[in-house]
């Protein structure tokens, strides 16, 4: 795994101390809520409802053992027992007090962590796919890429102050699990024809007030190219994007303004600029240096038949259920990629107590080479178990109320915290996942049901992805009253779309009927082995729209 | 963002984050902060409201609250009630962790 080098650490160690100062002048009046707040936000640190908020950053999701520990530390000492895994693949704790922030950042520190560029206009926290190193079809580990733009665009002084905040994704196999078309620049890793590894960029994707799905601007940047193109895609945003207005200062709004071919042709024009001083080619040394971070671990020579496993999965039910639905295939034999769900039926999606992030931490340490992996579905990931292993990770997750089998069926939902927490929510998002996962709690019916993704936002910002869940459900206020809009068809795959808006919006106390109509139809007409997605862009949106307002 | 208040709004009290904190607190009618909305003062009519948040100010010089604004509440036998879902949510806690905020330490907080 990736380590800090020196200048990492001093940078960081820095920052804390700055800060330090910073929350003393602030608690002695020397400086102004005015003067502080972007002080605050620069070191991930919002208001909320009830308490501030603190962001941690989770460079591409990966975490070892150890920082687990830490996280569920500071979840006990400082804060209420508890952190919420986002979309971003980072955590946030919904109750520091700012008295307390500068000990928590030491604390992160000690274990390499911090909360820098999880706010602001800049480049954010670089996410990816949580299979990485274990994708079978993986062309090559992403987070080598990851962290060479983590480097490049850390404190770049041309970047921090962009129109708006910049996201980064990531993807190296083919199965798009990090939603690259919906971030500002998207990186899908390829070979050519000549067998060699280079990239294809998208621009201009996003969520929030205007969805974008971005647009392949990069068939096939080489190896050697990667930050001169970025840096050329970064300059003409820089200089094209607009300042004037906060709905139109992203990335998307550019391109989709200008359109793809523009965007491209004025890339390309700076790309050979930079080219030409060669100052921002990447060093092979470089980039070998970075990837012996992500080197496979000390696999062992394994046989992929485990009669142990399928003897165990005949003897147990539930064990079976979590096989087939939480664990996936990985590139060694005998190994397998396992999926904890932090979607308990009724739970909060993404939410996990510091018992928890121990027991996931044991597990990381003993069965996956000390290292996990947070997915942008709100899940965790151990990367690398082995198969003859699975009963044992299966049965301690189960003791720690970990082994919930619904990874990808309709239980296992997105949601941001929306009004319980957030302070620029319409409505609440979180009790609406949860009424959805008690009605379809019932896993024999998850599974005839089968793949289905419900993402639900408390505003327009879209933190929950509501866009692009198969089901979108977005909160709003209508005098007062929380309403809710739901919208089918979205997807945040290789096929990303945006979804359609279903009608008129539903009460809180409708929406659980509303999705089971939703789920009616699909099952009346689906074909053989259709799952929603396949059934809804086979029929469109009409029958659901003619069946679902249809008087009781 | 949802609305604090409303155009029209005849009840009104004085909430803001804590500093040092950010724990919820409301402008009680004694010039002191109070973590329950039942104590706060409730302003009636316009002039009343500006007023309530004028009073607010040297808290904020203080560097004791953060963000004070006024939002609408009615009085309900005797109690005071928070109008609109958010202010609810925030004189209480989540309302999916109910072993959490005031809800959890407070006797008088309401649903
Ligand atoms: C509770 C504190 C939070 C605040 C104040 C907040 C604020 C915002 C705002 C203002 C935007 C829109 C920005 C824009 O369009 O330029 C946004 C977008 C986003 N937020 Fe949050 N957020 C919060 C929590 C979260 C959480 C918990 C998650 C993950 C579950 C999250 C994930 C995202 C994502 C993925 C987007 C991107 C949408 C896009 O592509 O524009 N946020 N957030
Ligand atoms: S989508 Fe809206 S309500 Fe949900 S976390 Fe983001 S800003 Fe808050």
């Amino acid at each position: 795994m990736y380590r800090y080098d020196e200048f990492d650490h001093s940078l960081v160690k820095e920052r804390v101390e700055q800060f330090r100062g910073q929350v003393a002048r602030r608690l002695d009046g020397d400086i102004t809520e005015d003067e502080f707040k972007p002080i605050r936000l620069m070191n991930g640190l919002y208001l909320q409802l009830h308490a501030y908020m603190l962001r941690v950053a989770v460079p591409y999701g990966t975490l070892s053992s150890k920082q687990l520990r830490k996280l569920a530390d500071i979840a006990r000492k400082y804060d209420r027992g508890y952190g919420h895994f986002t979309t971003r693949q980072n955590l946030q704790y919904n109750w520091p007090a700012l008295k307390d922030v500068p000990a928590i950042l030491d604390e992160l520190a000690s274990v390499e962590m911090h909360c820098i560029q999880t706010s602001g206009n800049c480049i954010r926290n670089v996410t990816s796919d949580q299979y990485a190193g274990a994708a079978k079809d993986e062309v090559e580990d992403p987070r080598i890429i990851s962290e060479v733009i983590r480097q490049w665009s850390t404190f770049h002084p041309e970047f921090s102050f962009l129109p708006r905040k910049f996201k980064i994704a990531v993807s190296g196999t083919e199965a798009d699990r990090a939603a690259i078309k919906v971030h500002d620049i998207g990186i899908q890793i390829v070979t050519n024809d000549k067998g060699e590894v280079g990239y294809q960029v998208y621009v201009g994707g996003g969520l929030g007030r205007t969805p974008m799905i971005g647009k392949k601007i990069g068939d096939f940047v080489p190896k050697a190219d990667l930050l001169a193109y970025l840096e050329a895609v970064m300059r003409v945003y820089n200089m094209n994007g607009r300042r004037d207005n906060l709905y139109k200062s992203r990335i998307k709004i550019l391109v989709h303004e200008i359109g793809a071919e523009e965007m491209q042709r004025q890339v390309e024009e700076e790309f050979a600029e930079i080219r030409k001083t060669g100052a921002l080619n990447l060093p092979q040394d470089e980039i070998d240096r970075i990837k012996a971070y992500f080197a496979d671990p000390a696999f062992e020579d394994l046989s992929d038949d485990a009669a142990e496993l399928d003897a165990a999965i005949a003897a147990d039910k539930g064990f079976a259920h979590w096989v087939k639905n939480n664990t996936a295939a990985h590139k060694k034999p005998g190994y397998a990629i396992v999926n904890i769900s932090l979607k308990p039926i009724g739970g909060t999606p993404g939410d996990c107590s510091a018992d928890q992030m121990d027991a996931v931490a044991a597990l990381a340490e003993k069965y996956s080479f000390d290292e996990l992996r947070v997915t942008h579905e709100q899940n965790l990931t151990l990367a690398h178990v082995r198969k003859a292993d699975l009963k044992a990770v299966y049965d301690a997750l189960k003791a720690a109320d970990l082994a919930t089998a619904n990874v990808n069926l309709i239980t296992d939902q997105i949601a941001c915290p929306g009004l319980d927490y957030c302070n620029l929510a319409n409505a609440r998002s979180i009790p609406i996942a949860q009424e959805i996962s008690n009605r379809f709690a019932d896993i024999e019916r998850q599974h005839d049901i089968g793949e289905l993704k419900i993402n639900t936002s408390g505003c327009i910002n879209a933190c929950g992805h509501h866009h692009v869940g198969h089901i979108g459900i977005l909160g709003v206020d209508k005098k007062g009253v929380e309403y809710y809009q739901v919208t089918l068809g979205g997807s945040a795959d290789e096929n990303t779309a945006i979804g359609d808006i279903l009608g008129p919006a539903f009460t809180e106390q409708e929406i659980p009927d509303a999705i089971e109509k939703i789920v009616k139809i699909y099952l009346d007409t689906r074909q053989d082995g259709e799952r929603f997605i396949d059934t809804y862009r086979r029929v469109g949106i009409q029958p659901f729209k003619e069946n679902v307002y249809e008087a009781h | 963002m949802a609305q604090h208040t409303r155009k029209g709004a005849k009840e009104q009290a004085l909430t803001a984050n804590r500093l040092i904190d950010g724990v919820v607190v409301y402008l009680t009618a004694d010039g002191k902060l109070s973590e329950s909305l039942q104590d706060a003062e409730v302003a009636e009519g316009k002039e009343a409201a500006e007023a309530l948040l004028t009073r607010a100010t040297p808290f904020v010089d203080a560097n004791e609250i953060i963000e004070p604004y006024l939002f609408a509440v009615e009085l309900e036998d005797g109690r005071i009630r928070a109008v609109s879902v958010r202010e609810t949510i925030r004189q209480a806690g989540p309302t999916v962790r109910l072993d959490l905020g005031k809800q959890a330490e407070l006797a008088d907080v309401h649903g």
